[in-house]
């Protein structure tokens, strides 16, 4: 167990921060920690660290207690959004700096900085300055630079959230592969979930400071724990409506089975996937009458807007080939059927 | 073309090349304004420095020497010097402490600490002079204490110092503070995780970072420090060849009549204040570039 955290809290002010949070990350793990802005999880990030003192509870780093050890004793490494390299220090020294504070010599510092100058890509680039590469080369440069001193756990924050799309896509593959030849436990915090299932093997969601979801990005996506998650993740539809009978809650023509433990009457949300709409022009089986009100072309998928009757209106994805084929157009009358749904008491 | 022509083409509405807009005002306004600027820098500032060393050379080259190598205008040049050098030194260690504490810390009175600082430039050089002596002089709240223990301040150099490093305290902390809190603490924090101690990432981290700003500092103090008369004037009392500085030891020349010495003098400070001037030059032209914020490139660079 590379990093445990028990019963972690924060306030800030008046403001909780981090509340009674608890993990524990494998060695040898690659795990994000996501959620929005506000959520906590740069505070619980910077406190696993040392450079936030928490208020309460307990930190360990491979087996031994760290709470109250300081960041310098720690042996992390640390990636900051916003790099942080050392603006004066050539791209040599940046890489060198955790390894001349620990009085190495010389000989071992420059094979270990040309090691990681092979790993990270950046050979040749040494004798540059911070202000002369790129964003994407300063977050390689400062990932090499955590990694020099060779931490237990390496600890990213965004780190590649002040980045263009494209960067940020090549660097995601780019941390998969190192986390694949270094093996060193890490923790990356995003607000991007496309990020997060890219990379990481395990998510952790983040929501007012506590942890809400805990799992692989399948089970994040397809079974989410919270109504904050069902939102959050993915794009979704989500209707609220109530018990009917036991075990069976209606919306407009659709029938939904819900678990016999919800009361009659009882007010519940569903939520349901754009892409677990299922549209045919001709009727099939548990299918309800729609009619495209509007179709909006996104990329490799195409959405409409499903008007179900009575002014109720669902979003439904198809993928384009198939929505291509099939010729629907606004005002064509369609078949839907909604294949799989999460229900929430409200 | 002439430079202050910028031609355009618009290839919107009119798209016949009609060219030829100029879009910065009229020659002649440019000529007026430099020549306001020019005109009024040369009366007060030019026309002055060479008065000063015209004036300084009037009875010749031999007469000006001796009036600088007079023991006494010696003994103030010497003064000036420890001065200027004591109130850089204290400066120095209360400007970067004050900035640190303001720029990486929370705290209560803060923000009565930030306008502290900013008192000496508000108070008028004369009363801080004058705080001193009330402090320190015989009469004063300390004064019987420090000539039970034959301790002299006032009228003293400790005096002259003590009022010069008042006058000039604001200069390397005002300096600092904006500097350090535009770069904010994210490079130390990557030290301390790093493994640095304190006084490594003081050392390695922190002082490179704003060694400009702070060289900056220390030459408008150093020349606020030389060139200060009006508190100095009042704490001194004017001890020929133990209390005077070099602008006292000009006042006196001059009050004395005795134009020419008082303006060799001058000279000298006016010489070492070009010289301050070269430095500010130098170390400002580093200073802004080093400020300069280069813009992130987001060029897209393949990761193979």
């Amino acid at each position: 167990m590379s990093i445990e955290v028990r019963q972690l809290s924060k306030t800030f002010n008046d403001f909780q921060a981090v509340k009674k949070v608890s993990l524990k990350l494998e060695t040898g793990s690659l795990t994000a920690l996501l959620g929005p802005s506000g959520s906590g999880k740069s505070t619980l990030l910077r406190m696993i660290a040392g450079l936030e003192t928490p208020d309460s509870g307990e930190i360990h780093l491979t087996g031994r207690e760290a709470t109250y050890v300081s960041a310098k004793e720690r042996n992390v490494g640390f990636v900051f959004q916003h790099y942080a390299l050392f603006k004066h220090m050539t791209v040599f020294e940046n890489i060198a700096f955790g390894l001349r504070v620990r009085k190495q010599g010389e000989k071992e510092i420059k094979d270990r900085v040309f090691e990681l100058l092979n790993l990270i890509q950046l050979q040749g680039l040494e004798k540059r300055y911070p202000n002369q590469l790129s964003g994407g080369q300063r977050q390689r440069v400062a990932v090499a630079r955590a990694l020099a001193p060779r931490p237990e756990v390496l600890l990213l924050d965004e780190p590649f959230g002040a980045l263009d799309a494209k960067v940020r896509e090549e660097l995601r593959e780019w941390i998969l592969k190192l986390h694949d030849e270094t093996n060193v436990t890490t923790l990356f915090v995003t607000h991007d979930q496309q990020e997060a299932m890219e990379v990481a093997s395990r998510i952790l969601i983040m929501n007012q400071g506590i942890i809400e979801q805990d799992g692989t990005p399948i089970q994040i996506f397809d079974r989410p724990a919270t109504h904050f998650i069902a939102q959050f993740v993915g794009e979704t539809n989500f209707i609220d409506t109530e018990v009917s009978e036991k075990g069976l809650a209606v919306w407009g023509p659709f029938r939904f089975g819900v678990t016999p433990f919800f009361t009659v009457g009882q007010k519940i949300r569903i939520y349901f996937r754009p892409n677990d709409v299922y549209v045919t022009g001709q009727f099939e089986t548990l299918q309800v009458k729609a009619k495209i009100v509007k179709t909006r072309f996104k990329g490799t998928t195409i959405e409409y807007k499903l008007d179900v009757g009575e002014g109720r209106i669902i979003s439904a994805h198809l993928p384009k080939g198939v929505a291509l084929a099939s010729g629907f157009t606004e005002g064509s009358d369609v078949y839907a059927a909604i294949t799989a749904f999460h229900v929430f008491p409200l | 073309m002439s430079q202050e022509t910028i031609i355009i083409s618009s290839k919107g509405k009119n798209s016949s090349l009609e060219p030829i807009v100029s879009l910065t005002e009229p020659g002649w306004v440019k000529f007026i304004l430099i020549g306001i600027s020019l005109l009024f820098l040369g009366l007060f500032l030019v026309v002055p420095l060479v008065e000063v060393f015209a004036s300084a050379l009037e009875k010749g080259i031999g007469f000006y020497f001796d009036a600088i190598r007079d023991p006494l205008a010696l003994s103030a040049l010497k003064l000036t010097l420890l001065t200027a050098f004591f109130c850089v030194v204290f400066n120095l260690i209360f400007g970067l402490a004050s900035a640190w504490a303001i720029t990486r810390f929370e705290f209560p009175g803060k923000n009565l600490l930030i306008t502290l600082i900013d008192l000496p430039f508000t108070v008028s050089p004369v009363v801080a002079g004058l705080i001193f002596v009330l402090l320190f002089g015989l009469q004063g709240l300390m004064g019987h204490w420090l000539r039970d223990h034959n301790i002299q301040i006032i009228f003293a150099v400790p005096g002259i110092v003590l009022a010069t490093i008042f006058v000039t305290f604001p200069f390397i902390s005002r300096e600092l503070i904006p500097l350090m809190q535009e770069q904010g603490s994210e490079e130390e924090q990557a030290a301390m995780v790093l493994g640095a101690s304190s006084w490594q990432i003081f050392w390695r981290v922190t002082l490179p970072n704003i060694q400009w700003g702070l060289l900056y500092g220390v030459i408008l103090c150093n020349a606020r420090a030389m060139g200060e008369f009006g508190a100095v004037s009042v704490v001194s009392g004017h001890i020929r060849g133990l209390t005077n500085t070099l602008p006292l030891h000009v006042e006196i020349l001059y009050n004395e009549y005795n134009f020419t010495a008082a303006f060799a003098v001058a000279s000298l400070l006016t010489f070492l204040a070009l010289v301050t001037l070269v430095a500010k030059a130098v170390v400002g032209a580093r200073y802004s570039q080093e400020r300069e914020v280069l813009p992130i490139s987001h060029e897209s660079e393949r990761v193979s």
